[in-house]
């Protein structure tokens, strides 16, 4: 702040001025819903994932296999060339232990955020969760493998993998 | 492939569907809480004029945006006005059909160089002309909750 | 790089950073705007043009929230542009204005950042939620901290940085921001505070976090000559730099903000900077989470990779230390509206530069500083170096 200004704008309210209607308020609430489509890449992604696999793409010309798959290498901007069906183990790259879920309700036991990154790739990885381990042992470049639900309970869903759990140990 | 096919419904793609979880709630403004106030406890429209370019602004706003200059100076406007424009609407903004056509109008009330939006009623679609002198009708006090709604509607001045 | 013209900054005001105001968008836009042009004594018959940084329509709840702003923010019947890059559009807001007028097309430009997040409820995390991968990522069911969780993580493991190291980062900006007018979260706190806070989702923990703020900013640029004309200090826009990276954010290594380097890189470039660490005084890198702040002075160059957490703990980055980094407070202490945090680092820098910080005054004569902002997912760098 300059020296020069003496006073600055802004009229603060608490939460409880809210609740005691001190000031008046309008409340909305949109509806926004959403249909969003997966697209020719994500497409087949799901499906595959469906199928108990994990599938990436490649450029020829820099040979770079990724996962997410896209129709396109970004770094050559140009069309990549062809579907990889990758393994379903990879290494986890960085990891979280999170006591919050989406809508910031707090749990005890945490969740396993990680990425992953599936081997066969050129350092590709997805966000996942890990599981059936002590939070406590989760290490960087630990290696992990898919657990794939029975196929019958499969969508066509990221989540057809319950999560990655660690392999050799 | 993709580009060149007609999809009829997004449903008949791998899809997935979901919403943004969010709900609003706005406050008036310092401006706004004023004005909704007033409406609310007196009954009465307020307005902000500017002292360098003497318009009058409604709503009432702190600044007036052609000079820029800070609107301290509030006056109080008459209820009455006239119709700028209006137009009759038969559908609702879900796209169902109204059981009664509505009529919105631009009102500019006297003494007011900005105009404001609001429902006209007790006037048959066909009467409503540009320039046709209206009024405002409060709702009762006790009904009254400090929204622009708390006009419930304007109405044809008495000649 | 040719410009057809010099840049300066001639004014800057802004508003408190608050939790909740009562002032609706427009008026926030409106003080911080007025306060700017009152500063250098201007009319906004003297703006040509002007540009508005403001980030997702979602939070304010207002569509089209930059045509919404623009009574507000001074832009009535003028030239105007809206601009948005994530937490990176502060710093990008004064770029797009500096366009302006280096290209030779105006004189005068006011550039404004607003935010009003406190109408998106239950809380303005929320309509973040969409950056996720709705396909890929959100039915996983993340968090926004949980990216924030991951990138700390991977930074501290590649560098082997202890949590304390990065924690005193947020004791210093908390520190700092007492000295700030218009801070929100000023406070005396710990590192063993840090330490003992609620765990979100380690090694995330809640005195990291900057919290969510309504509030604006402004500046008023000018061309060299009309500069001159408005004030016998003006500062230069001397160095101006903007870089995204791939959206696809699990296919990077997050240790290293590889595109503040090269946003960097562009604007040390222009402006003859060939050892940042020795010629840049002081800076104001983002620093929505305490870790952030560290990992952008090493993208910045100021320090070698790995390097920022020891400099930070011993003291090199305090307001009287040899590079004195955030002595506004930052984002930690003053507060996070989106768009307006980073112009606040750019009005820092002008009033430190003027010597008119009052009690934040870096000591000594510090003439070049850079400020940096950040955003997306984890993917845009925008950087501006100022001289006195």
């Amino acid at each position: 702040m300059s020296v020069k200004i003496k006073e600055y704008a802004g009229t603060p309210l608490r939460e409880e001025d809210l609740k005691q209607g001190k000031v008046l308020l309008v409340d909305y609430w949109p509806k926004a819903n959403y249909i969003w489509s997966a697209g020719t890449a994500i497409g087949r992604y799901l499906a595959e994932l469906k199928n108990g696999r994990i599938v990436g793409r490649q450029c020829n010309k820099c040979g770079r296999i990724v996962v997410p798959p896209r129709m396109f290498c970004e770094s050559c901007f140009r069309p990549n060339d062809r579907w990889v069906i990758l393994k379903d183990t990879g290494v986890i790259n960085t990891f979280s232990l999170s006591h919050i879920t989406a809508d910031a309700t707090r749990i005890k036991e945490p969740l396993i955020p990680a990425v992953i990154q599936i081997d066969g790739t050129t350092d590709a990885g997805i966000l996942h969760l890990v599981g059936e381990t002590d939070p406590e042992d989760v290490r960087f470049g630990m290696k992990v493998q898919a657990l794939w639900k029975p196929p019958k309970e499969r969508t066509g869903s990221i989540t057809d993998i319950k999560y990655f759990r660690p392999i050799g140990r | 492939m993709g580009l060149t096919e007609k999809i009829r419904s997004p449903r008949d793609m791998i899809h997935v569907e979901g919403e943004i979880p969010v709900n609003y709630l706005y406050t008036a403004g310092v401006a706004g809480e004023r004005f909704l106030r007033e409406i609310k406890e007196n009954a009465k429209i307020l307005g902000t004029k500017c002292r360098r370019c003497n318009t009058v602004h409604v709503p009432p706003k702190i600044y007036c945006e052609r000079c820029f200059e800070r609107l301290d100076e509030w006056v109080e406007l008459p209820s009455e006005g006239q119709v700028e424009a209006f137009t009759t609407c038969h559908f609702d903004p879900d796209g169902s059909r109204l059981a009664e056509p509505e009529i919105l109008a631009a009102i500019r009330l006297r003494d007011a160089d900005e105009s404001i939006v609001h429902r006209i009623k007790e006037v048959h679609a066909e009467g409503v002309y540009i320039g046709m002198k209206v009024k405002a009708a409060f709702k009762e006090k006790k009904d009254r909750v400090g929204s622009v709604l708390d006009i419930d509607h304007f109405k044809l001045c008495a000649p | 790089m040719i410009t057809k013209k010099r840049v300066a900054v001639v004014g800057a005001g802004m508003t408190k950073f608050m939790r909740r105001a009562q002032e609706t968008g427009k008026e926030l836009a409106y003080e911080a705007a007025r306060m700017a042009l009152d500063s250098c004594g201007l009319g906004i018959e003297d703006i040509e043009c002007v540009t508005m940084g403001s980030a997702p329509d979602a939070f304010d709840g207002v569509h089209m929230k930059g045509e919404y702003l623009i009574d507000g923010a001074g832009a009535w019947r003028k030239p105007y542009m809206r601009n948005y890059v994530g937490g990176g559009t502060g710093v990008f807001a004064p770029i797009h204005g500096w366009q302006h007028i280096a290209s030779g097309l105006f004189d005068t430009c006011l550039v404004v950042c607003e935010e009003k997040m406190s109408s998106c409820r239950p809380h303005p995390q929320a309509a973040f939620l969409t950056i996720f991968d709705n396909l890929t990522e959100r039915p996983l069911g993340p968090n926004l901290v949980w990216i924030f969780a991951l990138e700390m993580h991977r930074y501290m493991h590649v560098h082997k940085i202890p949590k304390e190291k990065i924690a005193v980062v947020s004791v210093k900006n908390k520190r700092n921001a007492m000295d700030h007018p218009c801070a929100q979260l000023a406070q005396k706190i710990t590192v063993d505070d840090v330490l003992n806070s609620e765990i979100l989702a380690w090694p995330v923990q809640r005195l990291d976090i900057s919290p969510t703020s309504d509030g604006a900013a402004a500046i008023v640029l000018a061309s060299e000559d009309v500069a001159r004309k408005i004030t016998d200090s003006p500062v230069w826009i001397d160095g101006v730099g903007w870089n995204l990276d791939t959206a696809y954010w699990t296919n990077r290594d997050l240790y290293y903000p590889q595109y503040v380097e090269n946003a960097a890189r562009m604007a040390y470039e222009m402006a003859g900077i060939k050892n940042p660490r020795e010629e840049i005084d002081f800076a104001e890198p983002y620093d929505p989470f305490d870790y952030k702040e560290l990992h952008h002075m090493e993208g910045l160059m100021l320090c070698k990779k790995g390097e920022a957490p020891n400099l930070a703990w011993e003291g090199v980055t305090q307001r009287d230390g040899k590079l004195p980094i955030c002595p506004s407070g930052g984002l930690l202490g003053v507060g996070n509206p989106i768009a307006a945090a980073g112009l606040m680092k750019i009005c820092e820098l002008f009033w430190q530069l003027r010597r008119e910080a009052g009690k934040r005054q870096v000591p000594g004569d510090p003439r070049t500083a850079v400020a940096q902002a950040w955003g997306d997912l984890m993917q845009v760098g925008t950087v501006v170096v100022m001289r006195a």
